[in-house]
Parts: structure tokens; sequence; C-alpha cells
């Protein structure tokens, strides 16, 4: 009850997926439209989880006064009023929801992830020091696509974006393929082993 | 009025985030958790108007389809997760997105595997294509590890190393690239928008 059931349901279910594949019929096609509809009427509920979890989290530290929990307020304070806002006025273009989508969301999250260029490049410098012939390609290769990707590469000369082309079309698309054939018996071997209920960690807890 | 608001706000906490490459400090630490407060709340309205109400919502209540009463019970059963007792419950919706891992095998093993090896099998009468075939080869051989990687074969194996130094090498330059142009992005907002020194 615990864990056979779920491991039928996943061994049926991904039986039925196999089949789809290989027996392409009126049949299979119903099959996968009915998964997908009944897929998209069981997602929502997810999100209560990482709702329930965030607010958990922020309102047992806001409890206990520990460090630095003041800050938590503002977790709680932000993700309420987004929420009532988008319930209240919708969530159509010129609403309050999309003006706070607008000048709260688009700048943080751009900021965050444009400080990565900073510690990218400081990483890189302590990475790729050419301390060995390998690390060296690397580094060579880095800059001449860096270079090629830009109007200064072809302003230092026409041969960057050239080599840029040809280190993306071939030494690139080798190494591409050469591990995304790894990848891809990887993610059949780890399919089947999901399927087989030899690989079960998704299920979690003890017993 | 509301837009001149809008623009000093998010210059305000475009500045807090850059706040963070002198050292972390409380401005940065406030937009971090407004930033996840936000977040999760732009997805709680996005979710229910644009996936619980026309997949969910509508066609039980409105077009009358009971047999979704079965999915919207599956979908409870999630929040069973809350309780110690009956989180094994929660198991069961887990279970039915699980079963797409069908699709996985057949559908993993002909883009990642058939797909790619058909595109290798060309006529090697031009240099790039041998390139391409000996690096990819090399690259499989490399990861081979029940023959020991010495002799001629350690050496083969060697140019692997070469041709994934040249494709991480490129990898390293396009993710630099992207986040230098979401850095002009926001450098652009600052000058431009914010202060109107560019146009």
């Amino acid at each position: 009850m615990k864990r056979q059931i779920p491991l039928m349901i996943v061994l049926i279910l991904g039986l039925l997926f196999v089949a789809h594949v290989f027996i392409p019929s009126r049949l299979s096609t119903d099959y996968l439209d009915w998964f997908m509809k009944w897929t998209k009427v069981i997602g929502p509920f997810a999100i209560v989880l990482g709702v329930f979890s965030l607010v958990y989290v922020h309102y047992n530290k806001i409890k206990r006064k520990a460090p630095t929990w003041g800050y938590s307020i503002v977790t709680l304070t932000a993700l309420v009023v987004t929420t009532a806002v988008g319930f209240i006025w919708g969530i159509q273009e010129g609403t309050p929801y999309m003006w706070i989508f607008k000048n709260f969301n688009v700048p943080l999250g751009a900021t965050m992830f444009s400080l990565l260029a900073f510690y990218i490049a400081s990483a890189a410098y302590k990475a790729f020091r050419a301390r060995s012939i390998e690390a060296t390609v690397l580094l060579v290769a880095a800059i001449i696509v860096m270079l090629g990707r830009v109007s200064i590469g072809q302003a230092i000369t026409h041969w960057i974006p050239d080599i840029t082309e040809w280190i993306l079309n071939v030494p690139n698309l080798a190494a591409k393929r050469g591990i995304a054939l790894g990848v891809g018996l990887g993610m059949t071997a780890t399919s089947l082993k999901i399927m087989l209920g030899i690989e079960r960690s998704y299920l979690g807890g003890k017993d | 009025m509301t837009e001149t608001i809008g623009i000093w706000i998010a210059a305000f906490l475009t500045l807090c985030m850059f706040s963070f490459l002198y050292k972390d400090n409380p401005f940065y630490k406030f937009a971090e958790h407004l930033f996840v407060g936000v977040s999760m709340g732009y997805y709680i309205p996005y979710t229910y108007y644009n996936a619980f109400i026309p997949y969910a919502y509508n066609p039980l209540f409105l077009k009358k389809e009971y047999i979704l009463i079965i999915p919207f019970i599956i979908g409870f059963l999630y929040w069973f997760r809350f309780s110690s007792k009956y989180s094994w419950v929660s198991r069961y919706p887990i279970a039915f997105g699980m079963g797409m891992v069908g699709m996985g095998v057949p559908m993993s093993m002909h883009a990642t595997v058939l797909v790619q090896m058909r595109s290798m099998m060309l006529p090697l009468d031009n240099i790039n294509i041998i390139l391409i075939f000996i690096g990819t080869i090399s690259i499989l051989l490399y990861f081979f590890f029940s023959k020991a990687h010495e002799g001629v074969y350690g050496k083969f194996t060697s140019i692997g190393i070469w041709f994934m130094m040249v494709g991480f090498g490129a990898s390293f330059g396009y993710t630099v690239m992207a986040r230098i142009s979401l850095l002009i992005g926001r450098i652009q907002f600052l000058l431009g928008d914010w202060l109107g020194l560019i146009k």
C-alpha cells in the first residue's frame, strides 16, 4: 500500500508510454491526451507544498526570533501582498500585479543573474590559470568565443568570428555529441531503473 | 507617476543587489528576501489563473466533466506530505507524474543516441567531418573505464580531453557573454531609464 502501489502505478503508466511510442494508434494518442489532461489538473495542487514550505520556514524564524528574522517579515509580506494583488485586480497587462512584476521581479532577477558576470570572471581567473596544456586550450577557446560574439572581435581581425564559428561547429560539436551520447544512454538506463522499481529515491520516506 | 515610482523602485533594488559586490550587507539581504517573496507571490495567482482555472475548475464545474474528480482527489493527496503519519499518501500523485519516465526510455534513446549516431555517420570526405568523428569517438572511449588508459589507447583517449576542453571553453564563453549582456541591460537601465544620461 505504501510502496508497492506507487511502484505499480509507475510501471503500468511507464509501460503504456513505451507502447504509446512504439505502437502509434488512436488508442495510444488517446492515452497521451488523457494523461496530459489529468497531469494539468494534478499539477497546480503541488504549488501549495512550495508555498507552505516557504511560509513554514519563515514563520518559524520569526517565531524563534532567529538571527536575521526581520528579513523573513520582508519575504512573507512580499508573498502576501503580491498574491493578494494578483487575486484582487487580476493578472492582465496594466494591473498592479504586472506593475509589481515589472518593477520588482524583473530588475531583481536580472541583476542577480548579472552579478554572476563578476563571479564567473573571478572563478575563471582561479580555475583557468594556464597550469597545463588542457587548461590553456580551454582558456584560449573561451577567449576566442567571447571575442567572436562581440563587435570588437571583428574589429581586431575578421579571423576571430570565423574561428569562433569553426570552434562551435567542429570541436564543440564533437564534444557535445560525445557527451550527449553518454547522457542519452544514462537517461535511458535511469528511466528503466525508475520504471522497474530499482531506483526508488523519488518516493522518499522510510517505510 | 506610477511609472516614475516604478523606475525609482527598480533602480533602488538594482543598486541593493549590486551592493553585494562590496560585501554581504543588509541592503542585499533585503533585496534577496524580497525577491523570494515576490517571486512566489507572482506564481500563486499565475498558476491559479493559467493552470487551475482553465484545466481543473472550468472543465469540472462548468463543463461538468465529473471524471476529473479523480485527478482532483489525486492532486489533494499531495497535501498529505504535511502529515508525518500519512506522508506516504503523497507518493500516489508523485508516482502518477513519474509514469512519464516510460516516455523517457524510447525518446531519450531516439533523440540523444540514435539521432546523434545518425548525424555522425557521414562520408568522411571533409576534414571537419573527420575531426568531429575522431572527437566523438575519442570522448566516448575516454569515458570507457573497463580498459586501462595506457599506450596507444591512452593517447587516443587523451585527444578526447582536448576536444572536451574546447567544448567547455566554448560553453563557458557563451555563458559569460549571456551574463555580460544582462549586466549591460542593468547598466543601460540605470544610466538611461533612471538617470537619463544615455538615450
